[in-house]
């Protein structure tokens, strides 16, 4: 057994079919170990089960278990669940944390009900008192700050992406592959898959520490290019307001608010978006706040620490080439 | 066939809504008590697929308090479901998801379905996860988060997309689905609609009418804390003299937000 298996949290990290890790894992065993050992488990091939280890462990995986994917074959989510009782029964964890993902939240939530554990889902942070491990939830739109616990038993816990800065030193890897009994729980199956185009070289949205985002005050599909084109001088990510994602302009995977993502970075420009309430909940905790709009009582004005009630059109340019400017100084 | 459509009251996110400080809970009466859209857009999928098979009964489910709900979920008959059940009970005051799972899971069962529908992530709780306990609970498959929808008389299919990829997938039923918003918008009860919901059925239960008796020793989560975040206060506005750009890059350097600099 582990050296250092004190206070073992059991963190589910996500991986492509082909066991290839996905971003996210950094950030889950960072906040593990910020309360305990953490502990990872990847369901992946076989094969990469020693890649996976060392790679884990430079993440700051204390131990790692791999259970073999090859069984798996096409089902959406039973594998991942029947991995996790399995490594949950191994580790007998203080906590089991996962990515606030569909599928880590799927596995999840299955898990928890399946084992009769208490659920905390897209949490932003993990912490410990007196009594063991408690979750920071961020509650409408970050207008309020909840805490909560599990009763008792170990808390199952899914962490929001790009939640949590921390991150853990790297451990000498140590693996071990874990035996699965599959409980043949009706599953449903994956006729098709392909993998997401990643068509930018831009930061993704969650986690970014600069998000641009632009609203129905572009006008148009096209018009986005001025909101890329300070997202790139500025090297962030580029979001969106629900107005603008219904009126066809970007996909709704870029909508940022109370339905879509919600982002806290260090610095979140809105480019004609009015603020409705349903938009600021989604943003509202970013750290500073600039607003160009052309509506003098835009709510959106409310929140801003800069705001700027002008012709984006005009502003915007002259803002990229004055970033430009005094980036060549 | 049977389908469930999982309905659910939440404070309208149009108006302020606030957290009892003291208890953790919401506070009902700050706000207009309304359904969650991504609720109603997992009723139009059930509506839809009646329209195409006409055998099909479409049976509203919802837990909540007395009070509003009621009223709430009446809309939802008006816009064409068959019958409704409300699920209340003292008992599930400040319920967590594994209660509320397990409440709406022994209803279900009570009911029969074929299908469940619900909503990938409601606008008050945000959670997400209560589709997927519920799939677990009730022994059957489960798809979540759909951005498109098949039904037929054996299966459930559709797409689901994420951040790192995109897939088609297919479950026998029963099965429990939820769905995103990717799914069209739900229709407006009209006039015929709205005289007919006072003549639907409208079950209430409680929990013993379920067979339950939430014990106190088993696993919950709890509300340990709740603070309110200090309010944002408008910062400075200027009006575009023709070097508003100029001077959003003046604010930029000074708080040192450009990279490279």
């Amino acid at each position: 057994m582990s050296s250092n298996s004190g206070n073992p949290i059991l963190v589910l990290v996500d991986t492509s079919p082909e066991g290839q890790l996905r971003a996210g894992a950094g950030e889950l065993l960072g906040a593990a170990a910020s309360v305990g050992s953490a502990v990872a488990l990847a369901l992946a091939p076989a094969a990469q089960a020693e890649r996976l280890s060392q790679e884990l462990a430079e993440l700051g995986a204390t131990r790692v278990l791999v259970a073999d994917s090859a069984a798996a074959g096409n089902a959406v989510i039973a594998p991942l669940v029947d991995a996790l009782a399995a490594a949950y029964a191994q580790v007998q964890p203080e906590a089991v944390l996962a990515p606030n993902s569909i599928r880590g939240r799927d596995a999840a939530a299955r898990f928890a009900a399946r084992a009769c554990l208490a659920l905390a889902v897209d949490t932003v942070g993990i912490d410990r008192d007196a009594e063991g491990i408690i979750a920071h939830h961020s509650v409408y739109g970050g207008a309020y700050l909840v805490d909560s616990a599990a009763t008792t038993g170990a808390l199952v816990i899914t962490l929001r992406q790009g939640s949590s800065d921390a991150r853990a030193t790297a451990q000498p890897a140590q693996l071990e592959l874990l035996a699965v009994q599959s409980s043949g729980a009706p599953d449903a199956v994956i006729t098709s898959r392909e993998e997401a185009v990643i068509e930018s070289s831009r930061p993704d949205l969650r986690g970014a520490d600069i998000v641009v985002s632009g609203g129905r005050g572009l006008g148009s599909g096209e018009n986005f290019s001025l909101v890329e084109s300070l997202a790139d001088a500025l090297g962030g990510a580029i979001g969106a307001s629900r107005a603008a994602v219904d009126a066809g302009y970007v996909p709704q995977t870029m909508q940022v608010g109370q339905t879509g993502v919600t982002v806290a970075p260090q610095l979140y420009i809105a480019l004609g978006i009015s603020g409705a309430i349903q938009h600021r909940a989604g943003m509202q905790t970013s750290k500073t706040i600039i607003a160009i709009n052309k509506d003098p009582e835009a709510p959106i004005f409310d929140v801003a620490d800069f705001g700027v009630v002008g012709d984006l059109f005009t502003v915007v340019p002259q803002l990229v080439e004055a970033i430009e400017g005094k980036r060549a100084n | 066939m049977r389908v469930i459509v999982l309905m659910k009251e939440v404070p309208d996110t149009y108006g302020e809504r606030a957290i009892d400080l003291e208890t953790g809970l919401l506070k009902r009466a700050d706000a207009e008590p309304v359904l969650d859209e991504i609720t109603e857009r997992a009723l139009e999928v059930a509506l839809r697929h009646r329209e195409a098979q006409p055998g099909t009964e479409v049976v509203l489910l919802s837990v909540g308090p007395e009070g509003s709900l009621p009223t709430t979920l009446r809309k939802g008959l008006a816009m064409g479901a068959d019958r409704a059940v409300h699920v209340q009970d003292p008992a599930l005051l400040g319920a967590d998801l594994t209660l509320t799972a397990q409440v709406i899971a022994a209803a279900a069962k009570q009911i029969g379905f074929d299908l469940v529908i619900a909503g990938n992530v409601s606008t008050d709780g945000g959670g997400g996860a209560l589709p997927s306990m519920l799939a677990e609970l009730l022994g059957v498959a489960g798809l979540a988060a759909l951005s498109s929808v098949q039904i037929d008389e054996l299966t459930v299919a559709g797409q689901v997309n994420t951040d790192v990829e995109r897939y088609e997938a297919s479950a026998d039923l029963p099965a429990v689905i939820s769905i995103t918003e990717a799914l069209p918008d739900a229709r407006f009860p009209n006039f015929k609609g709205i005289m007919a919901a006072k003549k639907k059925p409208f079950e209430t239960l409680d929990l013993q009418a379920l067979g339950l008796a939430p014990g106190e020793e088993e696993a919950r989560s709890i509300v340990i804390s709740a603070a309110a975040r200090p309010a944002r206060s408008a910062g400075r506005r200027i009006v575009d003299e023709g070097d508003a750009g100029q001077q959003i890059a003046e604010f930029l350097a000074k708080n040192q937000l450009i990279k490279g600099h």
